[in-house]
């Protein structure tokens, strides 16, 4: 995926064009990250990779997923700001389909970057493909730079907690951690509430294989019913929440945080709920 | 690519450089010899050496490095006489790099040397998964926790930063810069970057981070600067993928799966078919990508050659 010959990512950005229907072309060109002379951003970010990389999981957010989304006028044009999202389906395609929306659902796109899990750049292809994309691992010291430089990050505070949780657990959100908190707070960068309805189901884990996890150091091994986790066609709702302006130190203690971070994580359970109200079918 | 050498107001009027018949020691006479009187020090001979500048031929363990110190006022020391080489015995290469910069530190306390720059490197942070896209200068030194050789480069970093914190009389300034390149350096990613088909590692193409030598060499003489100071990274012209820098060589990459990288650069290593241990396959799969805007705001320090040019240059 690195070496996508010239050809191949010419015809994959024409997808993306015809997928994202008319107008999408124009408006996918107003994005003008800094770049060098090798077509990169300091962190390896490829505006054009991207619009080619884009186009299967476009097709997915389009014909597969089918994604219904609320609210993307709660993210802001520019300016630094957090996405905070509810994270599930054992691959996180949850998070491709916000970035997605945020691309091609909004004029001008915003490139968000997600932050992954330390342990993806150990991953081949996924690793070039992630940054390449503008994705960079969650250290505090990236996100800050990021945000000082006024971009828009995506955090999921439950982790693969969330991402890795059992089908029982489905909708019910983990403790989020303090750290996304602390960042915006230190940054004073509003934070955008996110909600996924539909990815809980589209690889439902029956159990997690701990031991295989264990040998291939991954972070779970869930056996779903398509036996790897292949996404099953679910439709998607993504639900973006007004943005959350909390006041405050980041130095505060833990249990001051906590009650902010309650905020964050009840705004997302209301869009949640919001979503599963709204929502007819799981598939469609 | 000729360009007016560095020079400021005070600059030091006379300046020992040791491991001065290397490259990137010879790079730095000619940047330096114009400006100010260069005593060098190594144990190597020093040929085509400019005839301004006076060559003591000893190794810097033996007492008769004092000698270069005698008879005349020092008022600057640039360390660089660091030896990488992967074939030598590490007890060698130990016992010079760590013994070697002690000696010399305590000659510039006892001859009051007021400046001391000392030449370490970005990669004392090593290449690692998990690290952050900037490191900044207070980053742990893990370098050694995935690649034990380097860890004499770790300990002469380490024993500047306690000669830093030991002697406030002297200014002393360590220089962190990425990977040297350019005609004639000879190090690991010069040689790399060389190779004809050089092995990648399949499906990762970190970003990287060069510098010229001449570059370098311009870096040290800015740190000779009155006032500076402290630990600094040295970055150039900017962060570029791998792959690109093979493409703007023209080279023709080989990717082999990083399940098989290291087991076939190693017994490649151990046949001698390569220079290359396998522990420096991190390299080129994961990012040590260094933050420099410290240097640049307190040096005022700027690449001269760009990125194409540090690329190019050494083919």
């Amino acid at each position: 995926m690195a070496e996508l010959s010239d050809a191949v990512k010419e015809r994959l950005r024409e997808w993306t064009y015809a997928l994202g229907g008319p107008g999408t072309r124009a408006r996918l060109e107003k994005l003008t990250p800094p770049r060098n002379e090798y077509g990169v951003d300091p962190y390896g970010f490829d505006a054009e990779y991207a619009v080619a990389a884009i186009a299967p999981l476009l097709w997915l957010y389009r014909k597969y997923f089918r994604v219904q989304l609320t609210g993307i006028d709660h993210v802001p044009s520019e300016g630094r700001v957090v996405l905070v999202s509810n994270h599930s389906g054992q691959l996180p395609f949850d998070a491709a389909m916000i970035e997605v929306a945020c691309l091609i659902e909004k004029d001008p796109p915003r490139a968000l970057r997600a932050l992954v899990e330390r342990w993806v750049p150990t991953l081949p292809f996924v690793s070039t493909f992630m940054a390449r994309c503008g994705q960079i691992v969650g250290t505090p010291e990236n996100c800050r730079r990021l945000l000082a430089a006024d971009e828009a990050i995506l955090v999921f505070p439950e982790g693969v907690r969330g991402l890795n949780k059992p089908f029982r657990e489905r909708y019910r959100l983990r403790p989020f951690g303090p750290g996304f908190l602390r960042l915006a707070l230190e940054s004073s960068a509003p934070i955008v509430p996110v909600g996924v309805v539909g990815a809980e189901e589209q690889a439902p884990a029956l159990f997690d294989l701990k031991p295989l996890a264990r040998l291939l150091a991954f972070p779970a091994f869930p056996i779903t019913p398509t036996i790897l986790p292949f996404p099953l066609p679910s439709r998607y709702h993504v639900l973006f929440g007004e943005p959350i302006r909390l006041q405050g130190s980041p130095d505060e203690d833990d249990q001051e945080l906590e009650q902010k971070v309650a905020v964050v994580q009840g705004a997302v359970r209301e869009l949640l709920a919001r979503g599963l109200a709204e929502r007819e079918h799981v598939f469609w | 690519m000729p360009s007016a050498p560095i020079t400021f107001p005070g600059m030091p009027g006379t300046v020992i450089v040791t491991g001065i018949s290397g490259n990137l020691g010879r790079a730095l006479a000619k940047e330096l010899h114009t400006e100010t009187h260069v005593v060098g020090i190594d144990r190597r001979p020093f040929p085509e050496k400019p005839r301004d500048v006076d060559h003591v031929q000893v190794d810097l363990r033996k007492n008769r490095v004092e000698e270069a110190f005698r008879h005349r006022r020092v008022d600057a020391l640039i360390h660089l006489g660091i030896m990488h080489d992967p074939r030598m015995p590490f007890s060698e290469t130990h016992s010079f790099n760590v013994l070697g910069t002690s000696k010399i530190l305590d000659l510039c306390v006892r001859h009051g040397v007021r400046k001391v720059v000392v030449l370490s490197s970005a990669n004392v942070y090593g290449p690692r998964p998990e690290n952050s896209s900037f490191l900044p200068e207070e980053t742990p030194l893990m370098a050694a926790d995935r690649f034990s050789d380097v860890r004499d480069l770790i300990e002469v970093d380490m024993y500047a930063q306690s000669f830093l914190w030991r002697h406030p009389e002297i200014e002393t300034v360590i220089l962190r810069p990425v990977n040297i390149v350019g005609p004639t350096v000879r190090n690991a990613p010069s040689n790399y970057l060389r190779l004809e088909s050089p092995l990648t590692v399949l499906g990762f193409d970190p970003m990287l981070q060069l510098i010229h030598e001449e570059d370098v060499a311009r870096a040290l003489a800015l740190a000779l600067k009155p006032g500076l100071r402290g630990v600094f990274n040295v970055t150039g012209p900017g962060e570029v993928p791998l792959s690109a820098v093979l493409r703007e060589l023209g080279r023709h990459p080989v990717p082999v799966p990083h399940l098989l990288v290291r087991g076939l650069v190693r017994r490649a290593f151990e046949a001698r078919l390569t220079s290359f241990p396998p522990e420096e396959v991190d390299h080129i799969q994961y990012l040590c990508i260094v933050d420099g805007s410290r240097f640049a705001r307190e040096a005022g320090w700027s690449p001269k050659y760009t990125l194409r040019d540090t690329i190019r240059s050494v083919s």
